[in-house]
């Protein structure tokens, strides 16, 4: 029975893992032929296929885990804004590229403390879902701190597009470093993640390179929350009618 | 002989021992011009065509078909890239392609003025457009001009690639319920003919056509081409199920190929001429995305700067 309970756990610990990486990969796809060169254009598609591929891998292991037939397709196509699960963050529009450039740089470093600790998950297939996912993390970082610190100390326009956009995101930076009692049950198990613990080291890393970059860490006077319970901002709606759409108006097909 | 003729006498030369012509070498300036303007058309094609289907990306009907078209598109962006690489080496910048391409005195390949309206446009484009556009460019690898002769080889073994994804996202559309069967039909209704056209006008009314197989920069006629593409998609349609769009389609024992009916030109010059339903949009786009990138070269530019007047500095 318990192993069982455990099974529940981990599905819903995977799906949370996979929103996060869907939503996210599905606002960078908003990138393309969009972007201000070709060459950047060409590295954000890229980063784009790594998350929906990721994405792809959490689906699929809880495809597996739920035992009763699901897909991959199931869960991205067949849920409602209510049953995801993704922090907030993610779902926020894609903006100008300052925008993403700062949410790329806050969740590119999250990843890099997460990841390897997931990696340590007596989970295996989750263990090696983040061993794949740190290589394409660290080039990540590699590019989101290099843009950070050419916008930073780029031109007076630029320094202002990335200073409103890490104002305009910070409080939504908070819901990355919380536990809820399912998160703390399989951090405890050594399946998940202790999150509280990574947010010195996460910290330091983006004060760090905001200094560097001639930008200003905001205070921490304004926090929003909700993902994890489906208490999701309005973006997330009409993120999920243009995504699911066609999937949903012929049920039961093939593609 | 004047100097002059002797280049030209050893540029002929190597043209006809099929040797290629690279960029430091001589050649004629129209050789040259007419490169320019054939190549950078076909980066133009390669960046505007990310627009249709891009047009999908966000309404894929599964993951998988949202990765694959996704990296689709990604690798269009990446021809473009070699194109305009290719197209650098004959003494034109990047920024002056795109010039051209915005003002309209460069033209990209007709068929991304037609619009996307459905999801089995997208697997009609993979296997029709990429699969026209791949014949073309498997004679292109045999181009006298030697950096488009070596893009062609690493654009065709992606574009191949393209087509059997079209192709197979067809077979699963055709396949499927009578709705899906639906979808692929008009589909293909809509981008046959369009697809013929890509090969550009009859051998007689083509203005670019004599000089440019003359030069070997073109290696077959756009009828011969066009032709064998007619011929390789008979069967395909009929694999599928499909009725085939052209009525009048007919094998021709005498000839070895397919006849099919006349083309309607008076649309095709129609699009072409700026009355498709995507013209202004593709180069709206692309004149907006340019735009709004705008502050970030220039930011870009500023930071290099900056870390060059550092270097100075500590070197000083």
């Amino acid at each position: 029975m318990s192993v069982v309970l455990n099974n529940t756990a981990i599905l819903e610990y995977t799906l949370r893992l996979a929103d996060d990486s869907l939503i996210l990969g599905h606002r960078l796809t908003e990138w393309t032929s969009h972007g201000p060169f070709l060459e950047e254009d060409i590295a954000m598609s890229n980063v784009a296929l790594d998350y929906i591929g990721r994405a792809r891998m959490y689906y699929g292991y809880a495809a597996e885990l739920s035992g009763d037939g699901k897909t991959e397709d199931d869960f991205a196509f067949l849920r409602d804004e209510r049953e995801f699960r993704n922090l907030l963050i993610n779902e926020l529009p894609r903006g100008d590229f300052a925008y993403s450039t700062v949410r790329q740089l806050f969740i590119d470093v999250f990843n890099s403390l997460y990841l390897p600790k997931l990696m340590q998950s007596n989970d295996e297939t989750l263990a090696a879902i983040a061993a794949k996912g740190i290589k394409e993390t660290r080039y990540h970082l590699r590019r989101s701190r290099d843009w950070t610190l050419r916008l930073g100390d780029g031109t007076a326009e630029s320094h202002k597009r990335m200073q409103k956009a890490i104002d305009s995101l910070w409080g939504y930076t908070h819901e990355l470093f919380e536990l809820d009692e399912l998160e703390q049950q399989l951090a405890d198990q050594r399946v998940g993640v202790d999150n509280t613990a990574l947010r010195a080291e996460w910290l330091a890393t983006v004060e760090s390179i905001l200094s560097e970059a001639t930008l200003t860490r905001p205070n921490d006077d304004w926090v929003v929350k909700g993902g994890r319970t489906g208490y999701h901002t309005e973006n997330l709606g009409h993120l999920l009618t243009e995504m699911q759409f066609l999937h949903r108006s012929n049920p039961s097909c093939e593609w | 002989m004047s100097s002059e003729e002797k280049l030209m006498e050893n540029f002929m030369r190597k043209i006809e021992a099929e040797e290629k012509i690279e960029p430091k070498d001589w050649m004629p300036k129209a050789y040259r011009k007419n490169l320019i303007r054939q190549i950078s058309q076909h980066g133009h094609s390669e960046i505007i065509g990310m627009q249709p289907e891009g047009n999908w990306l966000t309404r894929a009907p599964s993951l998988r078909r949202k990765a694959v078209l996704l990296s689709k598109v990604q690798d269009e962006a990446g021809h473009g890239l070699y194109l305009y690489s290719a197209t650098e080496t004959l003494g034109i910048s990047r920024a002056e392609l795109i010039a051209a391409l915005q003002d309209g005195s460069a033209k990209y390949a007709s068929i991304f003025n037609y619009p996307t309206q459905t999801w089995a446009d997208v697997g009609a484009i993979g296997w029709l457009v990429d699969g026209a556009a791949i014949v073309n460019q498997i004679s292109l690898q045999r181009t006298s001009y030697g950096p488009y002769a070596r893009a062609m080889v690493r654009i065709c073994k992606e574009e191949s690639f393209h087509v059997r994804q079209g192709y197979e996202m067809m077979i699963a559309l055709a396949q499927g319920s009578p709705a899906q069967k639906a979808l692929a039909q008009d589909a293909l209704n809509r981008f046959y003919w369009p697809a013929l056209m890509m090969f550009g006008p009859h051998d007689s009314e083509s203005a670019h056509s004599a000089r440019s197989m003359q030069w070997k920069i073109k290696r077959e006629t756009n009828d011969d081409l066009r032709q064998k593409f007619v011929d390789q998609t008979v069967a395909q349609i009929e694999f599928l199920g499909l009725q085939h769009p052209d009525a009048d389609i007919k094998w021709n024992e005498e000839t070895g190929h397919y006849d099919g009916g006349e083309l309607d030109w008076d649309e095709f010059y129609s699009v072409i001429n700026g009355n498709g339903h995507c013209n202004r949009q593709r180069i709206e786009h692309h004149v907006a995305a340019h735009e709004e990138g705008a502050w970030v070269r220039e930011a870009m530019q500023a930071y290099r700067e900056k870390q060059r007047n550092k270097a100075h500095k500590q070197a000083a």
